[in-house]
């Protein structure tokens, strides 16, 4: 190549620039139609301001969905995270067992989400699935886990947790195999228990791993939408409408595509702010395992 | 966030055993502690104890941890038993999914685990006779994931070549713009290219699939690329560059062979990614682009749901990317966490 070398590293760099520029300019467009009452029966919108944002604040509908959301994310985040750690806990004392269900760990992950709700979907059919059969001994067999709004919640969350699960017991582990040896060693000739052992040593210098996890799977229930569309549609009622969700259904299935948009934009500013938050403290985390090895 | 794999990492002891939270999810927690029962018969503790093949000497001193050897082994059987409990409740849906879609009609409601297999569901989502061309959503994904991975790493490899080795002004911004479309809510590009597309023809094209799922490949293969770069010692491509090699040419002669494998993982991974997207081909394609993610959904469509159509599809349209997961566990960790967690 004969062009100047302080400008080749830019050279390498433009075509993916370009298509970042292809990416944003949709997003920039986004943000420009939140301006507008932009709809499918107004092809010729009046600009409107800050309108959108100010109809969406003040409507209940918007903050039903943000909390749906926030519980949505918690909950799922949190689940995982405590059972893909004990998974992760699990297979690294590597029995025979273990070492033979390592190997399938990643199955659920590989699944499309929504297709992972589509098997729930069948499985938790209250008359025919297989999940209310198999309760029945319990005297369980007629639970509506999808038609009340707290079944609902829960089984999405619970889908999210079959697909998502392996996600952090595979960082978890890869965590575990990477700690030093010596302060387990010591602690075990000082003859320390189990627990304090864990909580001491394990959960402190495993915690950067997780944290990745936790921020990954934090941000990505934040903005869930193929989970629930495919479960629930955001039913019953308005019990697992996310913000992902009434965005679609207000910007695809009615055509209100300024005020759709004015969803979207809300919780990107709400998973950005969220994201800088965390990426900090694990920052900080970070450090801190550094130091104490 | 480096993990350079110091195997070992002493022993965290057994009697992690009582995952808490293992109960009480979505009818999962019974149905797991009935297996934990069957599991704990089916396995015979001894292989741990009359030296089951021992790793790396990862278990060592396990016994003496959990005090004493009557008690390690008990908790040890715990463990083994929670750990068939979760992977249960991991495995059953797809298993189940085998078992509804090898049922004829007519036995699915009666029984459940008894029936006469069959494989008419399959001749029947394959043979496209219920006017769903699956197919032909089946090929639409395949096209449109490795058009999508194939621009990726066309535009991607050479920017995250020159983010590891050269900082320039602005390299890192670029790169974090870059990683923030992985927590980009999708449908804040996708509504305004709703619109856009319809006014420019690529609505429902496979150019407009394979451009907008940039947002889930781009991202991932500059990313974990770049890391892999990072760690390539630059002295190798110097030593190639004394020799007279041309920048290029140490490129693609001396750093591309090196991250090889990587550049494998990644590409499967992405495919995968691509494949698995539901959001971008349920907006934009109607019919003769849409994948299989939003096909598998219309056999529930309709007035009666046909679950057994819906199974056989479902799995149908996981093969490819279970296949593929499989290769490439060894990268996995990496390829997930974006290079932020090696292994």
């Amino acid at each position: 190549m004969g062009v100047r070398p302080a400008l080749r590293p830019y050279l390498l760099i433009v075509p993916a620039l370009l298509l970042t520029c292809g990416i944003l300019y949709p997003f920039g467009l986004g943000l420009y139609y939140t301006l507008f009452d932009f709809s499918a029966s107004r092809p010729r919108p009046d600009l409107v301001g800050f309108d959108n944002y100010r109809a969406m604040f003040g409507d209940g509908a918007f903050w039903d969905s943000a909390w749906v959301t926030v519980l949505y994310a918690v909950g799922a985040a949190a689940t995982e995270t405590v059972l893909g750690v004990s998974v992760a806990l699990l297979l690294h004392r590597s029995s025979w067992v273990g070492r033979v269900l390592e190997k399938i760990l990643i199955l659920p992950l590989m699944i499309a989400p929504v297709i992972a709700a589509i098997m729930w979907k069948l499985m938790l059919q209250p008359s025919v699935g297989v999940v209310n059969h198999l309760l029945r001994p319990f005297g369980l067999g007629g639970v509506q886990w999808t038609d009340t709004p707290a079944g609902a919640l829960l089984s999405s969350i619970a889908v999210d947790v079959w697909v998502y699960t392996p996600f952090v017991a595979i960082l978890a582990l890869a965590g575990l195999r990477s700690l030093p040896a010596s302060p387990f060693e010591a602690a075990a000739v000082d003859g320390a228990g189990w627990w304090y052992t864990f909580r001491r040593l394990t959960l402190p210098m495993l915690w950067p791993y997780v944290l990745v996890a936790v921020i990954f799977r934090f941000m990505d229930s934040l903005k869930v939408f193929d989970i629930i569309y495919a479960l629930t549609e955001g039913g019953p009622g308005d019990s697992t409408m996310v913000l992902q969700i009434r965005a679609y259904l207000e910007a695809i299935r009615f055509q209100r595509y300024s005020f759709g948009i004015s969803y979207t934009i809300v919780l990107w500013a709400v998973v950005y702010l969220a994201a800088m938050v965390l990426v900090r403290h694990l920052g900080r985390v970070q450090r801190k395992a550094a130091e104490a090895r | 966030m480096t993990g350079t794999g110091t195997e070992g990492g002493g022993d965290r002891g057994a009697g992690t055993g009582r995952t808490r939270g293992r109960d009480g999810r979505a009818g999962e927690g019974r149905e797991g502690g009935r297996d934990q029962v069957a599991g704990g018969r089916r396995k015979r503790g001894r292989d741990r104890v009359v030296g089951g093949r021992r790793k790396r000497g990862r278990d060592r001193d396990r016994d003496r941890v959990a005090g004493g050897r009557g008690a390690g082994r008990v908790w040890g059987w715990l463990a083994d038993a929670a750990l068939i409990g979760y992977f249960v409740f991991a495995l059953f849906p797809i298993a189940w999914m085998l078992i509804l879609s090898l049922k004829p009609a007519d036995q699915l409601f009666s029984t459940y685990f008894s029936f006469t297999p069959t494989l008419g569901s399959y001749r029947t989502v394959l043979g496209d006779s219920e006017g769903i061309p699956f197919v032909r959503f089946f090929v639409n994904s395949l096209v449109v994931s490795v058009g999508a991975v194939a621009l990726s790493l066309l535009v991607g490899l050479p920017a995250a070549y020159a983010s590891a080795r050269h900082r320039f002004k602005g390299s890192e911004n670029l790169m974090f713009t870059l990683l923030s479309f992985r927590f980009a809510p999708e449908l804040t590009v996708i509504i305004p290219l709703f619109v856009l597309y319809q006014k420019l023809g690529l609505f429902d094209t496979y150019v407009g699939m394979i451009w907008v799922l940039q947002l889930v490949t781009l991202p991932l293969i500059v990313w974990i690329m770049r890391s892999y770069f990072a760690d390539l010692s630059p002295e190798l491509e110097q030593a190639a560059l004394l020799d007279g090699y041309s920048r290029t040419q140490a490129f693609f002669k001396v750093a591309l062979p090196l991250v090889k494998p990587g550049v494998a993982a990644v590409s499967l991974l992405a495919f995968i990614f691509a494949w698995n997207n539901f959001v971008f081909p349920l907006i934009l394609t109607s019919s003769e682009a849409q994948t299989v993610t939003v096909g598998a959904l219309s056999f529930l469509g309709g007035d009666r749901p046909k679950y057994n159509l819906t199974a056989a599809a479902a799995l149908v349209s996981v093969v490819p990317p279970l296949l593929l997961a499989l290769t490439i566990q060894r990268y996995l960790v990496r390829g997930l966490s974006f290079g932020a967690v090696k292994s």
